[in-house]
């Protein structure tokens, strides 16, 4: 973009393609499981607890409903937009769960009242970016301080925590043996995320949305549409993240998962989604979820403290974005030469 | 009629009038609120926000976003503070200088990622926002600097009254007209606009779009630098969690002020009056007896609303004439 005499000189093109066993080893999501492998051995060399079967039950719920959000935004990112405000939509929701709970609300009714809340606050921005055409880093920054606007005024410097005994279920409750409800719901939707993004005509259609909106249009993709549901999809994610992450505290407060925005986006871009839209795939977001989880499970070991942590995740965003940009930069120098 | 019309169709315009409602409805009901004094008090009060809105705005002309700004507040507050702490010796203006080269440093962080290898500024800042926080942290250890441990000029300067009014709101004032002479005064200022109007047209027009962008983020950084020093002064406390989500209120100025984020459109007058609206909001919620829990809410309404009417005006005027799909890729 900055250097017009860039885009027109010529494209390398190999003289054979590498063959699908070694395209496969040299991919991104190789890498990923290499260096998730790698992690989850440093972890276990540095606790000798790290690999009890229990204990890897509990490192995945620090991540598990980060990486909920992650898929659905890796379907946002794909389609070319962004949404800045699910870790709102998160703290609405579970503020909404609290009221309710308060009231007298049982299980099913909260269940229900976090998923529409989530899904109405996807509507609105759904609303904003695809019918009115905002850019969308604005219309969910506005959304991303209403939304907790809007809690902080519901519940100011209070707290939510009267909710009932089975509502623990979601959060705190076991599927099979060490396989939490959280970690199964989270592998279940993966599955679904997987097959809708790579097995559908929609997924297609939000892969051509975010590559060329305006060809995608000439082709008939109703783009508009595609972004509607594709931030639909979003606030439901934090709908259920939010039922998870409260169930699992047992409490509400304005603040509730402050920042989750970056981990979301974080984990998507590090699954090799493009940040400018039109490419990545689910394999990747999920293993790069596992990458997050088991790094911060570490850092936590090793006592760094949660703001320490934050920092990593910062760098790791910039970094893997930064990193095969700088490799291709030193590539394309070598060839001129 | 036609004069009125065309007045009105300026953004400046319509914010003077929402201020001046704004100030009326309080004022019917709290007298006090639109006395001179109380009113310098508020510009005081806003002067922050709009020497970093200012700095946001170029930003966000040149199509870029700096979500790093409150960040950069907290890392350069927090180190200022923590010289003063430890060295009470050192001169205020080596302080001064201090947060502004700390704060230049941290915009050029930024400014060099989205320059070089062209990653998109919302990626590069979300990412800088957290590191620059966490840095603040590692450098105070979560302790707090408080009042008893800075200096008596460390304290005071922006306290300090010269002609009727505090250095803080001269400080405002000063990056008003430069800002105002940078903008519509300089090629780099009119660059800024380039950039942002038409990347392409710009380049063709002999502008390093790239090295344009990096300078706005330096400017940025800069003013934040300064204003990390202004804010821990001013409010006497430095802590890990200092101006947190201001960046969300310099962004709301500017898009409230009329700046457009697709870029190349904005005035310094409407930032100006954008961070003065938000200002008056801020300072008559606790007059009109509302929680200021309220305010996150409000100014995300705002946000929005703001949004909604700057993408209105801009699909009238229609203005990008070589499009950058026009590019041979």
């Amino acid at each position: 973009m900055s250097d017009p005499s860039a885009a027109l000189s010529p494209r390398h093109i190999p003289d054979r393609l590498d063959g699908p066993f070694k395209r496969a080893l040299k991919s991104w999501e190789t890498l990923l499981l290499a260096v998730a492998i790698a992690i989850a051995i440093a972890n276990s060399l540095a606790s000798p607890y790290f690999l009890d079967p229990w204990n890897l039950s509990d490192a995945t719920f620090n991540f598990t409903e980060k990486a909920i959000l992650a898929l659905a935004m890796t379907f946002v990112i794909i389609s070319g937009e962004i949404d800045l405000s699910v870790a709102s939509i998160i703290a609405l929701a579970s503020t909404a769960m609290g009221a309710a709970a308060e009231a007298g609300a049982g299980t099913p009714l909260l269940l229900l009242t976090g998923l529409s809340v989530g899904l109405c606050c996807g509507l609105f921005n759904g609303f904003l970016v695809a019918r009115l055409g905002l850019p969308a880093i604005v219309a969910t920054i506005g959304t991303m301080s209403l939304y907790r606007g809007i809690a902080y005024v519901v519940l100011g410097d209070q707290v939510y925590k009267n909710y009932p005994a089975d509502f623990a279920v979601f959060g705190q409750g076991y599927a099979v043996w060490i396989f939490s409800n959280e970690f199964v719901t989270f592998l279940i939707l993966a599955l679904v995320a997987g097959v809708v993004l790579h097995r559908t005509v929609f997924g297609r259609q939000v892969y051509a949305v975010g590559n060329n909106a305006l060809a995608a249009s000439f082709s008939g993709v109703k783009v508009r549409r595609i972004k509607f549901i594709v931030f639909l999809m979003t606030g439901v994610a934090a709908g259920l993240a939010s039922v998870m992450l409260t169930s699992r505290l047992g409490s509400t407060r304005p603040s509730i998962a402050v920042g989750w925005e970056l981990d979301a986006v974080t984990m998507a871009v590090l699954g090799g989604v493009s940040i400018n839209g039109g490419s990545g795939n689910i394999l990747g977001v999920v293993i790069a979820a596992f990458v997050m989880g088991l790094v911060t499970f570490g850092l936590g070991l090793l006592n760094v403290p949660g703001i320490v942590m934050s920092i990593f995740m910062g760098l790791m965003l910039i970094l893997v974005i930064a990193l095969p940009l700088v490799a291709q930069r030193i590539n394309n120098h070598r060839r001129a030469r | 009629m036609n004069t009125i019309r065309s007045l009105l169709a300026r953004r400046e315009a319509l914010l003077v009038l929402a201020c001046l409602i704004l100030l009326v409805a309080i004022t019917a009901r709290f007298p006090a609120f639109s006395t001179p004094r109380n009113l310098a008090g508020v510009f005081n009060d806003t002067s922050i926000l709009i020497m970093m809105a200012l700095g946001q705005s170029a930003v966000i002309l040149t199509k870029s976003i700096d979500l790093s700004v409150a960040a950069n507040v907290a890392l350069t507050g927090m180190t200022v503070a923590m010289l003063n702490h430890l060295a009470p010796g050192l001169p205020l203006v080596v302080l001064i200088l201090v947060a502004l080269a700390m704060g230049m440093l941290l915009g050029a962080i930024n400014g060099f990622l989205v320059w070089w290898l062209d990653i998109p500024a919302i990626v590069v800042t979300l990412g800088t926002m957290t590191i620059f926080r966490g840095l603040a942290f590692v450098l105070s250890g979560g302790a707090w600097v408080n009042a008893h441990e800075m200096s008596r000029p460390f304290l005071e300067l922006p306290r300090t009254v010269l002609l009727g009014l505090p250095v803080l709101s001269w400080a405002g004032l000063l990056a008003i007209v430069l800002a105002a002479l940078l903008f519509t005064r300089t090629g780099l200022g009119r660059a800024f606009y380039a950039t942002g109007g038409n990347a392409v047209a710009a380049v063709y027009a002999g502008i390093d779009i790239g090295k344009t962008r990096f300078l706005a983020f330096v400017l940025s950084g800069t003013v934040a630098g300064l204003c990390g020093y202004l804010w821990v002064s001013r409010y006497a406390v430095a802590y890990v969690d200092v101006a947190s989500g201001f960046e969300l209120d310099t962004i709301a100025a500017c898009v409230i002020g009329g700046v457009s984020t697709i870029g190349g459109v904005g005035t310094v007058g409407g930032v100006v009056l954008g961070a003065l609206f938000l200002g008056i909001i801020k300072n008559a919620l606790p007059v009109i007896g509302i929680s200021p829990f309220w305010q996150m809410a409000i100014s995300g309404a705002i946000i929005i609303t703001a949004v909604v009417i700057n993408a209105r005006g801009e699909r009238v005027k229609g203005r990008i004439i070589l499009r950058r799909k026009e590019l041979p890729l």
